[in-house]
C-alpha cells in the first residue's frame, strides 16, 4: 500500500505507531495532542491492543513502564506540562533499560504557558527529562510524513538500544493536515529475554529494576549505558542538508521552524545570499558531525528556533568558536515568519560583507 | 530418618531478608510465598516491589519482579496486567508508598477493577527513611517529623484505606488483617490466598491491608511493638472484611456494581405518590 491519504499529524503518528507494533497506549488529555489519544481510543481495540486513559501523566508513563517490562511495545503521548510529570517515569525507564516511546507535542511554557506550538522543551528533551545521568533518543519531525516515519522507526530504536525514545513534535505538526503514505504493519519483533512474563520454572527470575545500593555497581550500570550512548552517537546521527555545500550562512533549524527557515533561505538565494539549511532530525544524538563539517566551510551559522535560544548552545559546542553562531527565535507559541527569518539572515550577510574577511 | 516439618517456601529465594528484628515484613513475605506455592502460580506471577523498606522484595520473591517508582506500583501493575492478562500480578506496598504519594494510583487502579492483588503493609510510619509521619500515623503519635505527636489540626487525620476503597465498585475484596499471633497469621494467610484466588478467577481488584509493626522506628522491642499495635492501631484500624463481592453473592465486581446501581436507582426514584417534598 503506497496510497497517499490526507491526515492530521497527530492521527498519522498514532496510526503509524500501531503499524509499528504498538499495542499499548496510555494517555491523559492535554492540548494540543488530544487527537492522538482520541485516534488511539477508536483504533486500538480493533488492532487487538489496549487503550487506557490514565488518571494522570505520571500514571500513564508508569503503565508504559509496566507494559514495556512485560516485553510489549508501549507508548504515551502528552504536551509540555504533561511531559514534566512523566519525567520521573522516564528516568526509571532509562535506569531499568526499558524501551518505550514518548510523544511530546510541544506548547509554549513555562508553567501552564499556552497552547500554541513551541520548541521550548529542547533542553528538557535533550538534557534533563528526569533526574540522573541518562539520555533519550530524540527525533524531530518537520512534516506529517515524518511524524509517521519517525515514530515507526522509534519503536525499533527503543528495542535495539533498550531505552526510551522521544518524538519531539509541536502543536503545528500535530494539528496540520498533509498527504501521507502510511507504513506497512510490522510483523517481526525482536526477542526480549529480559522481560518479566513469568519464569514458568524454565529460567531464573527476571528483575526489572533501577536500584543499585552499592555505588560501584551503580557506576558500572552508568558506564555501560554511556558506552551504548557512544555507539548511538557514532551511528545514529541524522540531519537533512539543503543547499549547504556552497553556503556562506548555514541556518540550523529543526521541526516546524525548519520549514520557515527553508522558505527564508529560498528568498535569500533569490537575493544572491548564499544560505543553506541543516535540519537536525536526531536532536539526541545531536548531528555534530554534519554541523562541524559545515563550520569548516561556511562563514556564519544562524539557528532558528521557536524558543528563546536552546539548540544554539549545542551548535556553539560543536562549532567551538570557529565562526560566529547567531540565534533568531520567537517564543510563547509564536511561529516566526519567513520575512523576519529572512531579515535575520540579511543582517548576518551584511555583517559578513562589512567584516574583515 | 529425619523428617522436614518446616521449610522455606519455594517462592522465596535464598537471599537473606534485610528487615529489622521483629519486623512483620518477613511473616507477610512468607505468607505471600506460601500462597504462590500452594496455588502453583510462582511461574506465572509478576510481583512489584515498592519504594520503602520492602524495596528489595525483588530479591526475595522467586517469581519475576519489577521495582516501581514511589507510589506508582498500581500503575505499573496495570501496565503489566493489561500486557499479560493471563498472568498473576501483585504489588507489595507500604503506607507511605500506597496511601500518600501513590494514593491517586491506588484509588484509580481500584475503581478500574484492575485484576491485581495489593498487599498493603500499614505500620503507621515511614520506616526506610528513619521514622517520619505517615498518612496512617495515629493522632498524637510521635515520629521524627511529629516530635510532639501528630497534631490533627496541623497534620490532618490518618486514612483508613480499606474502608475508603471498599466504597469503589471495582473492588472485589478489601480486608484488614494482622500477624501478631499464630491465629491471626493463619487468618492473614487465608485472606491473602483468597485475594490471589479472586484474581485468578477475574473477580476484580483485591487488597489485603496488614496492620504491622516497626519496632526500630517506634523505639520498642518486637514484643512491646506488637502490644502497642494491639492497644493503639487495632482500635483505629479494626480488623475485618470491608468488601467481598463473592461473599455478597456476586460472581465479580461488574455484577456487584450493577446490583448496587439498581438499588441506588430504586432508592432515588421519584415517589409516585406522596413522599417528601
Amino acid at each position: 500500500m503506497t496510497e497517499k491519504v490526507l491526515m492530521k499529524g497527530n492521527e498519522a503518528l498514532a496510526e503509524a505507531a500501531i503499524r509499528a507494533g504498538c499495542r499499548f497506549f496510555f494517555g491523559y488529555p492535554i492540548t494540543p495532542q488530544t487527537e492522538l489519544a482520541a485516534y488511539m481510543s477508536k483504533r486500538m481495540g480493533k488492532a487487538g491492543g489496549v487503550y487506557l486513559q490514565a488518571e494522570s501523566e505520571i500514571a500513564a508513563i508508569n503503565m508504559v513502564y509496566g507494559a514495556s517490562a512485560a516485553g510489549k511495545r508501549a507508548m504515551t503521548s502528552s504536551s509540555s506540562p504533561g511531559i514534566s510529570l512523566k519525567g520521573e517515569g522516564i528516568s526509571y525507564m532509562a535506569g531499568a533499560d526499558l524501551p518505550g516511546v514518548i510523544i511530546n507535542v510541544q506548547r509554549g511554557g513555562p508553567g501552564l504557558g499556552g497552547i500554541q506550538p513551541s520548541q521550548s522543551d529542547y533542553f528538557q528533551a535533550t538534557r534533563a527529562t528526569g533526574h540522573g545521568d541518562f539520555h533519550l533518543i530524540v527525533l524531530a519531525p518537520s512534516t506529517v510524513q515524518e511524524m509517521t516515519d519517525y515514530v515507526y522507526r522509534a519503536f525499533d530504536l527503543a528495542d535495539e538500544y533498550r531505552m526510551p525514545v522521544m518524538i519531539l513534535a509541536d502543536g503545528m505538526l500535530g494539528q496540520m493536515m498533509e498527504p501521507v503514505v502510511l507504513p506497512e504493519p510490522k510483523t517481526e519483533f525482536p526477542a526480549k529475554p529480559w522481560a518479566v512474563t513469568g519464569h514458568r520454572g524454565e529460567r531464573p527470575h527476571n528483575i526489572v529494576n533501577s536500584l543499585y545500593l552499592a555505588p560501584e555497581r551503580l557506576e558500572e550500570t552508568n558506564i555501560e549505558r554511556f558506552e551504548r550512548y557512544a555507539r548511538i552517537k557514532a551511528t545514529e546521527q541524522l540531519a537533512e542538508e539543503y543547499l549547504v555545500d556552497d553556503a556562506d550562512i548555514v541556518v540550523v533549524a529543526f521541526g516546524a521552524s525548519s520549514r520557515i527557515a527553508r522558505s527564508a533561505i529560498n528568498k535569500a538565494r533569490e537575493q544572491g545570499i548564499k544560505a543553506g539549511l541543516i535540519r537536525p532530525i536526531t536532536l539526541w544524538p545531536f548531528p555534530a558531525d554534519v554541523i562541524s563539517a559545515a563550520a569548516d566551510r561556511a562563514r556564519a551559522i544562524l539557528t532558528v528556533e521557536m524558543n528563546m535560544g536552546q539548540m544554539v548552545d549545542d551548535v556553539r559546542l560543536v562549532v567551538q568558536g570557529r565562526i560566529p553562531v547567531e540565534f533568531f527565535g520567537r517564543a510563547g507559541g509564536i511561529i516566526p515568519t519567513p520575512a523576519e527569518t529572512l531579515a535575520a539572515i540579511e543582517r548576518i550577510a551584511a555583517s559578513l560583507e562589512g567584516g574583515a574577511r | 530418618m529425619s523428617k522436614v516439618v518446616f521449610e522455606r517456601p519455594d517462592a522465596l529465594t535464598d537471599a537473606q531478608f534485610s528487615y529489622c528484628p521483629g519486623c512483620t515484613h518477613g511473616i507477610v513475605h512468607r505468607l505471600v510465598a506460601e500462597t504462590l506455592d500452594e496455588l502453583g502460580i510462582e511461574g506465572t506471577t509478576v510481583g512489584i516491589a515498592p519504594v520503602g523498606c520492602s524495596v528489595l522484595a525483588y530479591e526475595f520473591f522467586g517469581c519475576d519482579m519489577v521495582q516501581a517508582a514511589h507510589g506508582r506500583a498500581p500503575a505499573v501493575a496495570t501496565g503489566l496486567k493489561r500486557a499479560l492478562p493471563d498472568n498473576i500480578v501483585f504489588a507489595y506496598q507500604g503506607d507511605g508508598d500506597l496511601a500518600s504519594i501513590g494514593m491517586a494510583e491506588t484509588v484509580h487502579a481500584a475503581t478500574r477493577g484492575e485484576r491485581i492483588t495489593i498487599i498493603f503493609i500499614n505500620n503507621a510510619i515511614y520506616g526506610m527513611t528513619g521514622g517520619q509521619l505517615a498518612p496512617t500515623s495515629l493522632p498524637n503519635q510521635v515520629t521524627q517529623t511529629s516530635p510532639f505527636g501528630r497534631n490533627v489540626d496541623n497534620d490532618g487525620f490518618p486514612i483508613r484505606v480499606v474502608e475508603m476503597l471498599s466504597t469503589l465498585d471495582g473492588v472485589a475484596l478489601a480486608q484488614r488483617v494482622t500477624v501478631d499471633t499464630p491465629k491471626n497469621v493463619r487468618a492473614a494467610k487465608r485472606a491473602i490466598k483468597k485475594a490471589f484466588e479472586y484474581q485468578i478467577d477475574g473477580v476484580g481488584y483485591t487488597i489485603i491491608e496488614v496492620v504491622s509493626t516497626c519496632p526500630t522506628n517506634w523505639g520498642l522491642s518486637p514484643v512491646d511493638a506488637l502490644q502497642w499495635m494491639r492497644d493503639n492501631m487495632l482500635p483505629y484500624y479494626p480488623l475485618g472484611v470491608y468488601k467481598d463481592v463473592k461473599a455478597d453473592g456476586f460472581a465479580n465486581v461488574a455484577e456487584a456494581a450493577a446490583a448496587r446501581a439498581a438499588a441506588l436507582a430504586a432508592g432515588n426514584a421519584p415517589a409516585s405518590e406522596g413522599g417528601e417534598a
